[in-house]
């Protein structure tokens, strides 16, 4: 940024406090038509590339913002008892957690999943979990979210195998899967194989869906995740545009155009924070990736150059002292995510930095989405801050910070070897400690928290007490599959994987095939861990 | 001092041990970190093996008091006759389950690292 430029107002020049922002930016007290006089943005329009102003040139004017909310059930029966709860009531996307074992590759049965089966969402061992929560439910009229990583080729090939088998025509499939492995590696933790095999099997999804599954939306890159870990605004558009072309090169390396690919790229990404700032890093953001996918990967189509977004309200931002300022927050989060041009949002609910959320709280969330679509006017016209002097130049400065920042993952050898050293880790949660510490001493400013504080009594806190005779039913009906499958014919599905993983081949064919015998989730990971190895986690903090 | 911190079970939310972990560097103490999905069997090994004087048990995921009966057991089995704590998604009324369990203390959600540093120093 030219800060010797004389025309623009310095805090020196009014003899204000100087002020930065998280991401150590510096904001002058009164931004001119001289802060955007070099800017491009003058030119630029919603719609059009590269997209600072939005991806649409009607954007909510002719529909708003999709709003989904995150849910998670223990049993696959009980998943299918709140699915077609959901249906009934007019929600026409499905967003399905995962218990913990069955993100990290275990079955039920295993001793390390002792006491989490079912704890955190749903439970997969076998196809058959998959066809109990799916029961009854028309893939044709509903899109389902997968939110897995480390054994998200599993859920993809077992949903696929679910609707194949139902008789679903594949070819016009629909649906997402979290399935980014390279964020779990720097926020979550779900990893189970090395990096760069872990990469590997993302790329197969990408290859086997673009081939046989074109509708379906294989990977979701999330920069929520990193900055919930402790990066700031401009780390977390870098690190996820990072992951993003890691992807993207694996796809063009089986051969893939970067137009069918990248059209079919989505992104996540969490909001808290200034409010200015927010809004920036996604307009920068925005234009930069499109600049990016048209000029390094020359994409001819416009739509393989939209970022498109989940943004939602961070529970990051939220406090478990006076629960309700969260109510306040996450209303400011719902704007800056609307006044960003997200495609669909999700909130935090106020209650849940301390409990599991209650139905209403959780209303209330809904209702803070829509009583800015209906009350607020945001829907009305696009992009309502374009031509605002401070967010065009804040703008400007973000498309370049976040630019830099990319470089700097270039200096330590590239994504991959970013994470596999622990390089991105030791740097974000270096940042953790200096924001918790700065919060718990008060050097930066949280209301309940270090200022306007008060004495509250303590919460009541609920926790789902853990249903162990569900756990204990879960690892009968596996015992039973077991018995009753055909396990010679398991054996070969197995043997075919182990050949194809060593013969690096893409394994969406082979998983497909052995998850139709029903062979667990447990035993295709144990089978992938032979060959591949077990990621060996750099220790840094 | 030296403090091992460590991540039993599945639950991969390490901001929180880390952020304690640079917190007690700073405040004297030498820390040792498992890293993430131990059990807690090699993370009483890991106690041993590196001559530690406490164990932190960070986990977010709420199967704290599954974790902390197993622990009290391996800690029994394996003679090992040094404070444990659990820090975490821990609602209030667990802490006192915890303790009688066995840990010689719980942090429950948001509680504030001068508070643990404190902690040890009276330890």
């Amino acid at each position: 940024m030219n800060t010797k430029n004389k025309s623009k107002i310095t805090a020196e020049d009014l003899g204000v406090k100087k002020v930065y922002l998280e991401s150590g930016i510096e904001v002058n007290p009164i931004y001119t038509a001289e802060d955007v006089e070099n800017s491009n943005s003058k030119h630029e329009m919603p719609g059009e590339y590269p997209f600072t102003r939005g991806i649409h040139n009607t954007m909510y004017r002719k529909r708003p913002f999709t709003i989904r909310q995150y849910a998670g059930f223990a049993s696959p029966e009980e998943t299918n008892e709140r699915f077609q709860f959901l249906i009934a009531n007019g929600q026409s996307g499905l967003n399905v957690a995962f218990d913990l074992p069955t993100q990290c590759g275990l079955d039920s049965d295993d001793p390390r999943a002792m006491g989490e089966v079912g704890r955190v969402g749903m439970t997969v061992d076998t196809l058959d979990d998959f066809e109990i929560a799916f029961k009854n439910i028309d893939l044709d009229k509903i899109t389902v979210s997968l939110t897995i990583n480390g054994s998200a080729i599993i859920a993809i090939a077992m949903y696929i195998a679910m609707a194949e088998k139902a008789g679903y025509d594949i070819s016009k499939l629909r649906g997402t899967a979290q399935n980014d492995i390279l964020k779990e590696f720097i926020g979550r933790g779900t990893w189970i194989f090395p990096v760069d095999k872990s990469v590997k099997l993302v790329i197969d999804t990408i290859e086997y869906c673009a081939k046989h599954v074109p509708k379906y939306s294989p990977v979701s890159v999330c920069g929520y995740h990193i900055r919930e870990s402790g990066a700031n605004p401009i780390q977390e558009m870098a690190y996820a545009f990072c992951i993003a072309k890691a992807y993207t090169d694996g796809a063009l390396s089986r051969g893939i155009d970067i137009d069918d690919f990248a059209s079919r790229l989505s992104f996540n990404f969490d909001i808290y924070g200034n409010l200015f700032e927010q809004i920036a890093k996604f307009r920068g953001g925005r234009r930069l990736w499109a600049k990016i996918i048209r000029e390094e990967y020359l994409a001819k189509n416009d739509d393989s150059c939209w970022l498109r977004m989940i943004a939602g309200g961070g529970g990051g931002g939220l406090t478990k002292e006076q629960p309700e300022n969260n109510i306040v927050r996450s209303a400011y989060y719902a704007l800056i995510s609307a006044l960003s041009g997200t495609q669909t949002m999700a909130l935090c609910s106020y209650d849940e930095a301390y409990t599991i959320p209650t139905e209403h709280s959780a209303e209330i969330s809904l209702r803070t989405m829509q009583i800015m679509i209906h009350e607020m006017g945001i829907c009305d016209t696009v992009d309502p801050l374009g031509g605002s002097y401070y967010v065009e130049s804040l703008t400007d400065t973000f498309e370049t910070a976040i630019k830099e920042e990319m470089k700097t993952v270039d200096k330590w050898g590239g994504i991959v070897n970013a994470v596999a050293t622990g390089k991105i880790q030791e740097s974000v949660s270096k940042q953790a400690y200096t924001r918790e510490m700065g919060m718990q001493t008060g050097k930066v400013d949280k209301v309940g928290v270090n200022i306007f504080t008060r004495e509250e009594e303590s919460k009541p806190v609920e926790f789902h007490p853990y249903n162990q005779e569900a756990a204990d039913k879960q690892v009968e009906k596996l015992k039973r599959i077991k018995e009753s499958r055909n396990n010679e014919l398991v054996k070969q599905k197995l043997a075919t994987i182990r050949k194809d993983a060593k013969e690096d081949k893409n394994l969406m064919p082979s998983i497909i095939e052995a998850v139709k015998e029903y062979a667990t989730v447990g035993e295709i990971v144990q089978v992938m861990k032979d060959v591949y190895g077990e990621f060996k986690e750099p220790i840094f903090f | 001092m030296k403090v091992l911190l460590s991540k039993p079970g599945l639950d991969g939310h390490d901001v929180g041990v880390k952020v304690l972990a640079h917190g007690l560097i700073e405040a004297g103490y030498e820390v040792v970190y498992t890293g993430l999905r131990k059990t807690i069997d090699e993370i009483v090994q890991m106690a041993i093996e590196n001559k530690v004087d406490a164990i932190g048990l960070s986990i977010l995921s709420g199967t704290h008091l599954f974790l902390a009966q197993k622990m009290k057991e391996v800690m029994d089995a394996n003679k090992l006759n040094i404070p444990w704590f659990v820090g975490g998604n821990v609602p209030p009324l667990d802490v006192e389950k915890l303790e009688a369990i066995g840990a010689s203390k719980a942090f429950p959600t948001s509680t504030k690292v001068v508070d643990v540093v404190n902690y040890f120093k009276e330890m």
